[in-house]
């Protein structure tokens, strides 16, 4: 198993720790990260015939926002520190989409934020946390 | 802005039906108009005592062509279709972009409609039980004008200068054409198609639909809202205007949200009813063969009887109108014909699954009662044979009429919009004339009665058939090169399956 590990942002305050703890790991350690941006989408919604016509457009202009918001000032801030770090943007359900790329790359540990929701908010749409723990393959820290 | 026009449109609306005769006074002004339009497109020559309309045998002749000339993929390409849906040959690397079961739930949306409900009614009481036969052979090969229709919108279709896509049978014509040197009558038939979808959707998408939707909420409120279509038309349009216009894009969500579910929930109950009229099932069944053959009762027989269920499957299913191939054309796929694979599961759900358990539904009640329905007819006689077995339930029917057609509208106000951008360029002015246009006609729907309505949204739908299927003939040795190329390819590895 390559010394590497995941670390999922999405632009919120719980990516963001996530990311700081995993960075600060690395500099002990010497990982690799894997900086990666889940952008939520699935394959079976039901859209109107416009949002169809526009759905290209769109996904770019989700990439490039997860891109340019989120991954790369993340990537700068990885090379000033100079640890080994990749990036990758992509569309999926969070919690499977992050367990396949853990399996792709080989990794040691998923990080993940905490949303911190709880509740009837939890219970209705899940909890990306919550899945993930239940379905890793690798051993998941979530960073509070 | 949006609001100036709301009000304006509003002010129009009420300021014309001042008196409650106003219903009377418009059916009187539109029978005849629909009368006439009726008559030129429905041009009928006679064939063994029947009116034989020669647009539905355009379309049968079609349909049956292209399902031998792409080798019965009506049937063949069916296991394919669904493993498409499925996600099998997705590419993983490429997730993100509208995936193959968005583009068929949306052209499902577009078509299931009150047509399901209510034109399966129409087509039972002039067609008798046997037109449910042909209503079932015209789904069946309309899978394969589908696959061809559609194949085409997504290999065609235009990217705009903002990344968006437009694509649909004007784009096919014209650039089809185009490639095989025809370039001028290419843009004739393009500019003529246009025309046609933009009117079309003025009817079988939208008053249609309205209208429709009005009668069964005023057969549940048991005739209260009776002179009142106005009132329902212009709520409707209000909802449709605050989603096209106002782009209150939260409406149409939770609409196409509901709709798929509504759709399994009739299909549902309508087998519960079939059920429970289980006495009756053999001798309904029975009733549509021989129906279908003998044409007992029906008007030219058994000619009269396919020629009604081949114009209402059209009717319901879209095959060979060339709109589906216009929701089709959004999807990014290398492979154009993997789009024309998953429609042709379309005129499977529409019209051989829906369309058929609404006919048992209302043909079991019918051994069981002749005169169940009494004298109604449309989607108030499929709530009638609902009601038999379950009395609450043409209140949870109007319900789903009402998503169904609201479904339907918002898909075809996008269908015609695209005419109307062929036309007029991609402005966004000209786009909110349309819109309006569009609102004004479903506060229309409401005001007339079914007669005159389907006559005319019959016809325009049939008139757009014209040129599609001819330019399908022209375009058809290009969709089976692909079919073919495809075909090989899957066999040999080298479109790789990802999944199963």
């Amino acid at each position: 198993m390559s010394n590497s590990v995941l670390v999922a942002v999405d632009g919120s305050e719980g990516g963001g720790r996530a990311l700081q703890y995993a960075r600060e790991r690395a500099k002990l350690d010497g990982a690799k990260l894997i900086v990666t941006y889940v952008i939520e989408w699935s394959p079976y919604s039901f859209n109107t015939p416009e949002e169809n016509a526009e759905r290209h457009m769109r996904r770019e202009q989700e990439i490039e926002r997860a891109t340019e918001g989120v991954v790369a000032p993340a990537a700068a801030l990885l090379k000033a520190d100079g640890i080994e770090h990749e990036t990758v943007v992509t569309h999926g359900p969070p919690a499977e989409t992050l367990i396949k790329l853990a399996e792709k790359h080989n990794v040691q540990h998923i990080f993940i934020g905490r949303r911190g929701q709880s509740g009837i908010k939890s219970l209705l749409f899940g909890s990306v946390a919550g899945n993930l723990i239940q379905t890793s393959p690798v051993p998941v820290v979530v960073v509070p | 802005m949006v609001r100036l026009l709301a009000a304006l449109i509003a002010v129009l609306l009420f300021s014309f039906p001042a008196h409650a005769g106003f219903d009377d006074t418009f059916n009187e002004l539109t029978a005849p108009v629909a009368a006439a339009v009726g008559s030129f497109v429905f041009f009928k020559i006679s064939i063994f005592g029947a009116q034989l309309p020669i647009v539905v045998l355009w379309l049968v002749i079609g349909a049956v062509f292209f399902t031998f000339y792409m080798g019965f993929v009506n049937i063949g390409g069916f296991k394919h279709a669904i493993q498409l849906v499925r996600g099998d040959y997705a590419d993983p690397d490429s997730p993100g972009e509208v995936s193959h079961f968005q583009a068929l739930a949306t052209a499902v949306s577009g078509t299931v409609g009150i047509g399901n409900i209510g034109g399966v009614a129409v087509a039972v009481t002039i067609g008798g039980a046997g037109a449910t036969f042909w209503l079932i052979v015209a789904g069946f090969l309309g899978m394969s004008t589908k696959f061809v229709e559609c194949t085409l919108g997504v290999k065609y279709r235009q990217e705009n200068p903002d990344g968006s896509v437009s694509g649909g049978p004007m784009y096919y014509m014209r650039k089809g054409f185009e490639a095989r040197g025809m370039g001028g009558f290419g843009k004739f038939m393009g500019t003529f198609y246009a025309i046609g979808i933009f009117i079309g959707a003025l009817g079988i998408g939208n008053m249609f639909q309205s209208n429709q939707a009005y009668v069964q909420l005023n057969t549940v409120a048991g005739g209260g809202l009776d002179g009142l279509g106005w009132l329902v038309g212009l709520i409707l349009a209000a909802v449709v205007f605050a989603v096209i216009i106002g782009g209150i894009k939260s409406i149409a969500r939770v609409t196409e949200k509901i709709v798929p579910f509504m759709a399994i929930f009739y299909c549902l109950f309508a087998i519960i009813v079939i059920l429970m009229n289980f006495t009756s099932i053999p001798e309904a069944i029975g009733n549509i063969f021989s129906g279908a053959f003998t044409g007992a009762g029906v008007q030219g027989g058994a000619i009269g009887a396919l020629i009604i269920g081949f114009q209402r499957a059209v009717f319901s299913n879209e095959a060979g109108i060339g709109s589906a191939s216009i929701a089709h054309a959004a999807v990014r796929t290398p492979e154009p014909v993997t789009e024309g694979y998953v429609s042709l599961l379309e005129p499977f759900i529409d019209t051989i699954v829906i369309c058929t358990i609404t006919a048992l539904v209302i043909g079991t009640s019918q051994v069981a009662d002749p005169n169940f329905a009494g004298d109604a007819t449309g989607v108030a006689m499929t709530s009638a044979a609902f009601e038999r077995q379950i009395s609450w339930f043409p209140l949870p029917l109007a319900f789903g009429a009402l998503l169904f057609a609201f479904s339907t509208m918002i898909s075809w106000s996008y269908y015609g919009l695209k005419g109307w951008t062929y036309l007029f360029g991609e402005g966004h002015m000209g786009q909110t004339i349309y819109k309006l246009i569009f609102c004004g006609f479903v506060a229309l729907g409401c005001m007339v009665q079914l007669g005159p309505i389907l006559d005319i949204s019959d016809a325009l739908v049939f008139l757009i058939c014209v040129p599609n299927i001819l330019a399908l003939y022209f375009l058809a040795p290009i969709v089976r090169r692909e079919m073919l190329s495809y075909k090989a390819r899957v066999a040999s590895g080298e479109i790789k399956r990802y999944n199963g």
